[in-house]
């Protein structure tokens, strides 16, 4: 049986991948989609908005709350899976 | 009825609210002056959280800001909602976890150093200090606008509300009213803006409106980028700062928020940390319904401004212009003389000066609204302010009874405290309020900088702490002053010392004084990393800490010392 010290490093670990996953897609719908490449972007449509402009004034923000929530979701199991969650 | 009649009536109304909320949950111990009692519920704390955040420059500034900026604008509306994601995932539930009241708290504990925690103090006041008093100032405009009554008396009014509630009601009172206050700006805002985007585009979401076309089948952003560029300006899709800045701003603009005290203080409400993470999702919710309709007011209110007025004759203008014009926010001036107003680029051939904050006081008279919408408006405005002035407040005020008095005498009494902290908020009322009086010209500008400075200052002392146990004390101040001075250095030299110098020619790497917050936090990053593994390992006990505060389990309320 793995001792409490080795779980709590694997707890660790898989939450620092969330982690990482989670602020790799905030990074490129803001920076990426919104600054970096909006001049690409902005060559296609979605409906009446250039793209690049759609991320950089809408989508980054739409995609920022769905970010959260998706965080909130992953981390309830993962404490749970490890029990570490709380009453 | 008149329109000052309506906004007295609406206006009066919510402060009535507001004052019944503080005296229904006014605060009894420090433990709910500073934390609301930890009871509050993430859905609850998620309105308060949006309402302290959004101040009186996101509700009444920030659309017309973008009106004129365009697609630059962008840096506002990702960099303020952009911060929370950080906050969710890297610091809420940790902070929530280690279970003290203030993040001076924080930095003391986990440097084991008063000296850490005094310039983390400083910090913190030097913050809430500049933001506090922008918010004063911008509840005497809102009172001088609509109830027509001098600027000096609006901030006195707008004091003796917050005094009442911030003083009296603690955290526990502050949260309360801030729920009622998010309720009062978000439909103060949303009306108008779904009236106009209605007349518009047809379409009565005003997200999808502003992807929507306009009544020749045009989409609205492309016959704007059109009428724009013809007088001379620059398309309103197209950027024209450079991508390096519009980085850097944006950066130092999500990481700051992710560092403002009074916005980090509001997780500490919570029961427990899985609530701290729901919660910063449901604030940003809140937030995203206002910030997400911002650009559609902003480029609604510069088209309808435009086509209303551009070659038009002056004497056939919407009445809407008349009306602001008696305030000085809407400026026609027929310099060639041809009875037509002509809105161009050139400064010399304009005729048409607007500012920017029409975009939203004006919103309802230029879509024809009733006269109680523009009085509803005018109390969502004073919400917005209020409630961003209170929380501020609250951080001075903890700040001076518990991170500065407590950490010298700690032997005083829960009571004694409570009473220290009640004078502290009285005195942090006054002095904003004197300053809202006579702003010291340079608070305008300062408060944008408050987010550089957060950025450079807190952000990176906090991540640290949580995701390196190897990070000592001598890493963290030396960090955090380096950060600081850099960054207050740079801000001050273009702003101040040489504001003729400050052109993208003479910046470092093309980094604007609005930027600049990030570099300070790169560099904060790397001077406590080198500094603490030159410098011996903290504690035992404080390496603990750290693991202890990465699991959930076991956080029980918010605690004293």
């Amino acid at each position: 049986m793995p001792s409490h010290n080795d779980k709590m490093k694997a707890y660790w670990r898989k939450n620092l991948q969330t982690l990482f996953i989670l602020l790799l897609v905030w990074f490129v719908v803001s920076f990426g989609c919104g600054i970096l490449f909006v001049n690409e972007l902005n060559e296609i449509r979605l409906g009446g908005y250039k793209l690049g402009f759609w991320f950089a004034q809408q989508g980054s923000i739409f995609a920022f709350v769905i970010l959260i929530f998706v965080y909130v979701v992953r981390m309830n199991r993962l404490d749970r899976e490890f029990d570490v969650d709380e009453e | 009825m008149e329109i000052l009649t309506w906004t007295y009536i609406l206006v009066g109304l919510s402060f009535a609210l507001y004052i019944g909320i503080a005296i229904w949950s006014r605060a009894g111990s420090t433990q709910e002056f500073y934390v609301a009692g930890g009871g509050v519920s993430p859905l609850a704390n998620g309105m308060a959280t949006a309402a302290d955040w959004m101040s009186a420059a996101s509700f009444i500034s920030m659309a017309g800001i973008i009106s004129f900026a365009g697609y630059d604008g962008s840096v506002y509306l990702m960099g303020w909602t952009g911060g929370y994601v950080l906050l969710a995932l890297l610091l809420a539930p940790y902070l929530r976890k280690f279970g003290k009241f203030t993040v001076p708290d924080f930095v003391g504990d986990r440097y084991y150093s008063k000296t850490a925690k005094v310039v983390a103090v400083i910090c913190a006041l030097f913050i809430s200090f500049t933001y506090v008093a922008g918010q004063m100032r911008g509840v005497g405009i809102v009172f001088s606008r609509y109830l027509e009554v001098p600027i000096e008396w609006g901030v006195v009014i707008g004091m003796c509300i917050v005094f009442f509630y911030a003083v009296l009601g603690g955290m526990k009172g502050i949260t309360y009213t801030q729920v009622a206050q998010y309720c009062v700006l978000i439909f103060a805002y949303m009306v108008p803006a779904i009236f106009i985007s209605m007349q518009l585009t047809g379409n009565a979401i005003p997200q999808l409106g502003l992807g929507g076309s306009v009544a020749d089948g045009t989409p609205l952003l492309d016959k704007l980028d059109g009428v724009l560029t013809e007088l001379g300006f620059a398309a309103y899709t197209s950027g024209r700062k450079s991508i390096t800045d519009m980085f850097m701003i944006t950066l130092a603009l999500m990481v700051g928020t992710a560092g403002l005290p009074h916005v980090i203080v509001r997780f500490f409400t919570v029961p427990r940390v899985k609530d701290a993470r729901l919660s910063a999702g449901y604030a940003l919710v809140f937030i995203a319904i206002l910030y997400t309709t911002a650009p559609a007011i902003a480029a609604f209110g510069i088209y309808n401004a435009i086509e209303t007025t551009s070659e038009k004759e002056i004497s056939e203008l919407p009445e809407w212009i008349s009306t602001w014009e008696k305030t000085d926010l809407i400026k026609v001036d027929d310099k060639n003389g041809d009875g037509k107003v002509q809105y161009v680029a050139d400064p010399a051939a304009n005729e048409l000066t607007i500012d920017r904050d029409i975009m939203v006081l004006a919103s309802p008279e230029i879509a024809k609204l009733p006269n109680w919408v523009v009085g509803l408006v005018a109390a969502g405005a004073m919400a917005a302010a209020l409630s961003t002035a209170a929380g501020l407040l609250l951080v001075i005020s903890t700040s001076v009874s518990r991170d500065l008095f407590k950490t010298f005498r700690p032997e005083i009494s829960d009571k004694k405290e409570l009473r220290i902290a009640r004078f502290a908020a009285a005195g942090a009322v006054l002095l904003a309020g004197y300053f809202g009086v006579n702003p010291p010209g340079f608070v305008a500008q300062v408060v944008a900088f408050a987010f550089g400075l957060a950025a450079a200052s807190f952000f990176p002392v906090i991540i640290m702490g949580i995701f390196s146990t190897r990070i000592n004390k001598e890493g963290a101040i030396v960090g955090m002053i380096t950060g600081l001075v850099f960054t207050i250095g740079y801000i001050v030299y273009f702003k101040f010392i040489s504001p003729e110098l400050n052109t993208t020619e003479n910046w470092w790497f093309g980094i604007s004084p609005e930027g600049i917050g990030s570099l300070g936090m790169i560099l904060n990053f790397l001077v406590c990393g080198i500094v603490s593994h030159l410098t011996p390992a903290p504690p035992q006990e404080v390496q603990d800490m750290v693991e202890e505060i990465r699991i959930p389990r076991g956080a029980g309320k918010a605690q004293d010392h």
